[in-house]
């Protein structure tokens, strides 16, 4: 296999990389070790687009994150991506934490962050009445929003991939070799040779940078835990509502998804093991005790589930974006820590503008900007349901009975471009196995589904790829 | 728009026989809407015996008990759509269902029967730490992958709870080879039947364990074991009596839910301790005209009462058609002392037949002395040697009593031990 440019690393920044990477005249690959895109960082994080004033002024986390919350929308926009602009609360319990907020807002205006103001305690509680009486006022930051991470990067793949890009999945890269001026990547899918690397790698992107003699990326894997608790909770909280930072350690945050749930978390435990993504009791008595401080009333008897993400967080406390001192070709986004998420779209504009410049490249001459919508019969009209099943029977059969969804949804996050080919691929697609039950019900459907339009046998399917299979032989 | 007289949702033990008993009460339009493939609902996966004992006097399994139903349906003209699932019913009973053949159909219903059953409380709802690999699921869904698809889900297994399908699980797992290290219950008795304790477990010397719970999974990708420890008295893991037990795969069998999503949108009053339908003596919700039975108004541990509750409720939707549902004032329904909810929940004083009250305890008790009372007035009082929550109880009042206790008073069960 031999392209022009490979990204290492699927997430939501290798994504949108190779999204950019995909109008322009080059051969581009995007290549991940797992089954599926958005299956590291990206798949647990907070889901939020920040305001873009928590960053040191003049760093790039300040830069970027202004910029990529700007260009969220659009790119939400064009990808078909659910996004929204419900801005976010800095609560102050206290005068000292009010000094806090000033600081915040006169540092947001620095970095150049829209609409940005400090509020009193009245206006917070007209805004958010399920926040905590004992509030003493907010920053408000009207540019802030949500969006679905892993949703995001589905649709950068799948818009990449439209345009020519490659999505190697299961390629595992081992080790990369120079030989006659180009990489050659030892992988696990066999050697692939490129011009050029583009390392993001997420939480290995030091292991990745060490494989060409590059060992100036330090990074510590800091683990957090969330949990998501039931539609019927999503009503506590329409801003994202943050903490300001204490003695006691930095808060966490009580914040609605698009999909009309509530996310509680994160916590914060540097962990040696990058692949630990436990989730522990104290961890979650942690979430639950910090978030009630901001929502008294939170109740995680109403948690549909719990997880844990990891973070990639750079020594240096800023992101790492640029060609590797050992290698000109090799092109570093490491460290990608928050507000990695709202600074994505901004982080492969750079990229992109890095390689036009360095590599000379010319844009495509056709190209699709947008990614069309996936049909999603929950949210449909009567009419529109009705026009949907008349073009395709398997839109009137339903699989998942707690989401509404249909097998022609399941059928078509399968043959998507970089499809989902596992039963978490198609859950994060269209949420079949995501409500109430957790696929207790649809899980065997999926399963028996993918085995189909797979091709494979039932027991070849699996939860999320490697080994992770969900049945062993057939019985006597 | 479709019209009929009696929409059934879910072809299940409940729904058929409500629509059984509202078709020999004379109902001639009615119609069963069934999201699965086949009538049966979860019987259909329930290979083992054990069913129809009290009903018909003999040991079936679930199919079996399911296939007297279903041939019964098919031998009258009520009409069946499976694969069918319905979306909504509107505050003036219009059905909108949707399936791969006739895409979507709105039906007009005179009356409803609600017969959704109910599903299994999964993993998030417990939120046990550690990993998110493949091997953990609820022993319904095990069962399905054994019974339906023909595959084994694990080889080495350890349960989380000792509900009914849990025990059964235990065994089927054992008879198909893999080995079921224990048991583990949360609670210091166990959730399911005594006979399926006995006969499922103590027959395949699986260890019970009491007073136990799952802290933590482990394994990246398969889950390659789980940590146990035991609970104090509030149900809190005690530090130090944690135990790793190597396992592929974990079953949860920690509860069932009623599937009260299609009630909840139409308005329906729930009770907030069986998570089903308020009801009347022939299972009327608060919603006229809409009926309830089986395991989406309260779980049940024998099919054989599911039967019976769901021909009261295809008789009160056939009375309610014909305009002969008597009404003359209400009284009320209360557990006390131990016992944790009444089914039902309202009687009317019209009603033409002895009513059973159906109840949970929620401990186990020994010699109990069970009284009913409504005011100051002892109804009826028995003496029972144990009570557990792991088995539905009931008592029977008589009709005429019923008919002489005053308009909104309260009936009250409670229990005493000796």
């Amino acid at each position: 296999m031999k392209y022009d440019v490979v990204v290492i690393g699927a997430g939501v920044v290798g994504a949108l990389i190779t999204r950019e990477l995909s109008k322009l005249n080059v051969r581009v690959a995007m290549a991940d070790k797992f089954n599926d895109v958005a299956m590291g960082t990206t798949k647990a994080n907070s889901a939020i687009v920040h305001g873009g004033f928590d960053a040191a002024n003049g760093t790039l986390k300040a830069k970027l994150n202004v910029r990529g919350t700007e260009l969220m929308p659009q790119i939400c926009k064009a990808l078909s991506v659910p996004y929204r602009n419900n801005g976010s609360l800095v609560l102050a319990f206290s005068e000292k934490e009010m000094e806090h907020v000033h600081t915040l807002y006169a540092r947001g205006v620095k970095n150049g962050v829209p609409r940005l103001s400090v509020v009193d305690k009245e206006t917070v509680l007209k805004m958010e009445p399920h926040v905590s009486e004992e509030v003493v006022g907010a920053l408000l930051s009207e540019s802030a929003g949500i969006v679905c991470p892993y949703e995001l990067t589905i649709a950068a793949a799948e818009n990449a991939v439209t345009n020519g890009a490659e999505f190697l999945r299961n390629c595992e890269v081992q080790a990369i070799r120079e030989e006659n001026g180009e990489f050659v990547l030892e992988t696990s899918l066999g050697e692939i040779t490129a011009q050029y690397v583009v390392n993001a790698a997420g939480i290995h992107s030091d292991d990745i940078a060490r494989m060409i003699g590059d060992d100036s990326i330090s990074l510590v894997a800091r683990k957090g835990e969330y949990y998501l608790l039931d539609k019927s909770f999503g009503y506590m909280a329409d801003h994202t509502i943050f903490q300001c930072p204490n003695e006691m350690g930095k808060g966490v945050l009580v914040t609605p998804t698009v999909d009309g749930n509530l996310l509680i978390g994160p916590s914060a435990l540097d962990v040696d093991d990058k692949e630990d993504v436990d989730t522990t009791p104290e961890g979650l008595e942690f979430i639950v005790e910090k978030a009630k401080k901001s929502v008294p009333t939170l109740n995680v008897r109403g948690a549909i589930t719990s997880f844990a993400g990891m973070r990639a967080h750079p020594v240096t406390d800023d992101f790492i974006i640029a060609f590797s001192e050992k290698n000109d070709r090799f092109l570093n986004v490491a460290g990608i820590e928050s507000p990695g998420l709202s600074a994505a779209p901004a982080i492969a504009e750079m990229v992109a503008g890095m390689f036009k410049e360095k590599a000379e490249l010319t844009e495509k001459s056709e190209y699709t900007e947008t990614r069309e919508a996936p049909v999603r019969f929950r949210h449909m009209t009567k009419s529109e349901r009705e026009a949907l099943i008349a073009k395709n029977k398997a839109y009137g059969r339903i699989i998942c009975r707690c989401e509404t969804i249909t097998e022609g949804e399941i059928v078509d996050a399968i043959h998507a471009p970089a499809g989902a080919r596992d039963v978490d691929g198609v859950k994060r697609r269209t949420r079949a196995g995501m409500g109430r039950c957790q696929g207790g019900f649809c899980g065997s459907k999926v399963v028996e589904i993918l085995a189909r339009e797979l091709n494979v046998p039932m027991n070849e399917i699996t939860k999320f790829g490697g080994e992770s299979k969900i049945l062993f032989e057939k019985t006597k | 728009m479709l019209n009929y007289d009696l929409v059934v949702v879910g072809g299940g033990p409940a729904g058929m026989a409500a629509a059984l008993q509202a078709h020999e009460e004379g109902i001639e339009k009615i119609i069963i809407l069934e999201r699965a493939d086949t009538l049966g609902g979860i019987l259909e996966q329930c290979i083992h015996t054990g069913f129809g004992l009290h009903y018909f006097g003999e040991e079936l399994s679930g199919p079996e008990y399911a296939g007297r139903f279903i041939e019964q349906v098919y031998n009258t003209d009520i009409d069946v759509k499976v694969d069918t699932m319905v979306l909504d019913i509107s505050a003036d009973n219009v059905v909108t269902a949707v399936n791969n053949f006739d895409g979507l159909l709105t039906i007009q219903a005179k009356a409803i029967v609600l017969a959704m059953g109910c599903r299994e409380r999964p993993r998030g709802a417990l939120s046990i730490a550690g990993s998110r690999a493949a091997g953990i699921m609820t022993a319904g869904t095990a069962q399905k992958y054994v019974n339906m698809d023909g595959y084994m889900p694990g080889k080495t297994v350890v349960i989380l709870g000792s509900g009914d399908i849990g025990l059964i699980m235990a065994r089927r797992m054992t008879l198909e080879g893999a080995k079921v290290k224990a048991v583990c219950e949360l609670m210091p008795y166990s959730g399911g039947l005594t006979r399926n304790i006995v006969q499922c477990l103590e027959d395949f010397g699986i260890p019970l364990r009491l007073s136990c719970t799952v802290v933590a999974t482990h394994g990246k990708e398969r889950l390659e074991g789980v940590t146990v420890a035991n609970v104090d008295e509030h149900l809190k893991p005690i530090p130090g009596t944690e135990e790793y037990i190597p396992c592929d795969t974990l079953m949860l069998s920690v509860g069932l839910i009623p599937e009260n999503e299609l009630s909840k949108n139409a308005g329906i009053t729930l009770d907030p301790v069986t998570n089903g339908p308020v009801v009347d003596e022939y299972r009327e919700t608060t919603h006229k005209g809409v009926f309830a039975c089986g395991n989406v108004l309260q779980v049940h541990d024998l099919v054989d009462f599911v039967t019976e509750e769901s021909k009261l409720a295809g008789s009160g939707a056939a009375k309610f058609i014909k305009g002969e549902k008597a009404e003359d004032g209400v009284v009320h329904t209360k557990g006390e002392n131990g016992v944790r909810y009444i089914v039902p929940q309202n009687i009317s004083r019209a009603t033409d037949k002895d009513v059973k009250l159906y109840f949970r305890v929620g401990r186990v008790l020994e010699n109990v002395t069970l009284t009913v009372t409504c005011g100051d007035e002892v109804l009826l009082s028995k003496k029972k040697r144990k009570m557990t929550p792991g088995e539905m109880e009931y008592v029977t009042l008589k009709a005429e009593v019923v008919k002489q206790l005053p308009v909104d008073s309260t009936i009250v069960v409670s229990t005493k031990e000796a």
